[in-house]
């Protein structure tokens, strides 16, 4: 489920959270063009030279999508809870420790509440450099409580996914955030209040398999690996070699599996043109 | 085909088999100390089982002749009526469904089955479902709410499979949507975990009001073997991993992800399938009978209350 050993060797060598001071020059992973690191910021962590989609920091995220100045945090206020006393050849405390302290914030998402073009949502953001974006009981629990406050607080709900999968460091205490989550979202559905989803590299596992596609618009940035089960796990059952492009947001367009690939620097305007006609039927009509 | 553990219980088993065959030839009276070798037995059983690691119980979880979900099936429903097919892609064996009676009551069956020999195990895919399977899970769903059925589902799959026509046809999707459907049940629904619960394919079906799991059973987020291999990058850690992930039925007891633990016979549900199919059959038709009497509404409620509260964490003071 989790794919973080995979994504590691993936993931390319350089810094690409603000808060860690790197260099002034960056290689894009994809075309290798010298990038100076603040145009690539300036261009959402979108290379400007081919258009490669970066991992983006959570608060660049937050930043590119919510109005200026909305954006009001919601989460932060419960903290993981290492219940299984998982140790591999690290203690999962002593590795929490150290990436919430790095990171500033107790797990893997950030939630709140702020207007994308106006409309009233609550904005959730997954981080991916935070233990792969996994999702445990806190992320689990964030994520519940966003969407009923939206749903309590007539807002839709933006979710941008980016999560290896379920945390396996907390059991089947993760994998029972699959059905918290999922059943979060009932409260939307029953306000009528839409829900779209953004799927961004990468986004597999038991969130795929859960809340992530459950949107009732479903988006992906160009480039996303989006998958149930990883490409390394599928090759080592089938030992086959996979088609190019396989699992990615462009191939899941052309099988059905998402409404459209947006390229980041259109993605606000297009979740605000989703929200605004989602939210624009007749009053008292519908189920 | 005696597990490693296994071992001293098969040679005693043996011996008392021995004597007994011995004693009939020979015309001996013997049965004194058949007697005294038999409670021997009984106590190396007890013993044995006791102490069980994780790693045993998956195994236990995963053996031989252990009752698959058709033998459950067997002895549990009446009349049962197997229906195929999820009216898109096709009809996934790994997945059973189908119709029947538990004590007079309707009610639909959902059914992950594993083989019971190779040729079987190849014909259901070892218990892991296509997006095809999970479809007709929903399907059935869809009948059970219709007719007023309740819905019984049986898990035990090493997890949804993992391949190139899965991924395209989008497994992660229909896991979801199978999970938000069990969720919407407006009838009773009561899951039990037979042998190994998988994960997300695991989970699909898993959203019931009361979710049982065998003595022997396991549950996990991921299999030993995966998370062996990512966390200690060496599949052969396995032992090590079930250890890490608290997988067990007891295990999750106490996490509160499962409601009962159905006892297995001494030895395993593999030594004594009968015992076991009676035991787990008695277990669902109480659970069922618990579920009676309630509004569609107090159970819907409920069920998102059994699962909202799902997961430890620290609630920091404001």
């Amino acid at each position: 489920m989790a794919l973080e050993r995979w994504f590691r060797r993936q993931r390319p060598t350089r810094g690409d959270d603000d808060a860690t001071p790197a260099g002034l020059w960056l290689k894009c992973p994809a075309c290798h063009a010298q990038l100076y690191r603040k145009d690539l910021v300036a261009h959402l962590h979108v290379c400007p030279e081919c258009g490669h989609h970066e991992r983006m920091p959570v608060a660049a995220r937050v930043a590119m999508l919510a109005d200026e100045g909305t954006f009001e945090a919601w989460s932060g206020r419960v903290r993981p809870v290492d219940a299984l006393g998982f140790v591999d050849i690290e203690p999962y405390a002593e590795r929490l420790a150290a990436v919430q302290q790095k990171a500033d914030r107790p797990d893997a998402v950030v939630t709140g509440a702020a207007t994308i073009e106006g409309a009233p949502v609550a904005l959730v953001a997954m981080d991916f450099l935070f233990l792969g974006g996994s999702m445990g009981s806190v992320v689990g629990e964030e994520i519940a409580r966003a969407a009923e406050r939206a749903a309590d607080e007539d807002r839709s709900l933006v979710l941008v996914a980016a999560s290896g999968g379920a945390r396996m460091q907390e059991g089947a205490l993760s994998l029972m955030q699959m059905a918290k989550t999922t059943l979060a979202l009932e409260r939307l559905a029953a306000r009528r209040l839409p829900y779209v989803s953004i799927l961004t590299d990468p986004t597999t596992g038991g969130v795929t398999a859960s809340f992530a596609t459950l949107g009732d618009v479903i988006l992906a940035e160009p480039g996303a690996l989006i998958c149930f089960a990883g490409p390394r796990v599928i090759q080592q059952t089938i030992k086959q070699d996979l088609p190019a492009g396989f699992q990615r947001a462009e191939f899941l367009l052309r099988k059905g599996m998402v409404d459209d690939v947006v390229p980041r620097a259109e993605l606000k305007a297009r979740v605000a043109a989703v929200i605004g006609l989602l939210r624009a039927g007749a009053p008292g009509t519908g189920t | 085909m005696a597990l490693p553990f296994e071992k001293p219980i098969v040679d005693l088993e043996t011996k008392v088999r021995e004597m007994r065959a011995y004693a009939a030839e020979q015309q001996v009276d013997l049965a004194e100390e058949i007697v005294l070798l038999e409670q021997r037995l009984e106590r190396l059983k007890r013993e044995t089982f006791e102490q069980l690691t994780r790693w045993q119980r998956v195994q236990v979880a995963r053996a031989p002749g252990r009752p698959t979900a058709l033998d459950h099936v067997a002895g549990l429903v009446e009349g049962f009526v197997e229906l195929h097919g999820d009216r898109t892609l096709g009809d996934d064996p790994a997945l059973v469904a189908g119709l029947g009676r538990v004590d007079g009551a309707g009610v639909v069956v959902i059914a992950q089955q594993k083989g019971r020999d190779t040729k079987e195990n190849i014909h259901r895919n070892f218990g892991m479902a296509h997006p095809s399977g999970y479809r007709k899970a929903m399907r059935m769903m869809g009948l059970a709410d219709r007719f007023g059925l309740a819905v019984v589902a049986l898990i035990d799959t090493p997890g949804a499979y993992p391949g190139i026509a899965a991924e395209e046809q989008g497994q992660a999707w229909v896991i979801a949507e199978s999970i938000r459907t069990m969720a919407r049940l407006r009838v009773p629904a009561v899951a039990v975990v037979i042998g190994e619960g998988g994960s997300g394919g695991a989970l699909a079906i898993g959203v019931a009001n009361r979710v049982l799991i065998l003595e022997n059973a396991v549950y996990s987020v991921i299999s030993p073997e995966s998370c062996a291999a990512i966390r200690w990058r060496d599949a052969s850690e396995a032992p090590r991993a079930a250890e890490a992930l608290k997988l067990t039925a007891a295990d999750l007891l106490e996490q509160g992800v499962v409601d009962e633990i159905v006892a297995e016979p001494l030895g395993g549900a593999h030594k004594d399938p009968a015992a076991a199919v009676a035991a787990t059959a008695a277990a669902i038709r109480a659970a069922l009978a618990a579920l009676r009497g309630h509004t569609a509404e107090e159970l819907v409620r409920a069920r998102a209350e059994r699962f909202r509260h799902m997961g430890r964490v620290l609630e920091a003071s404001a």
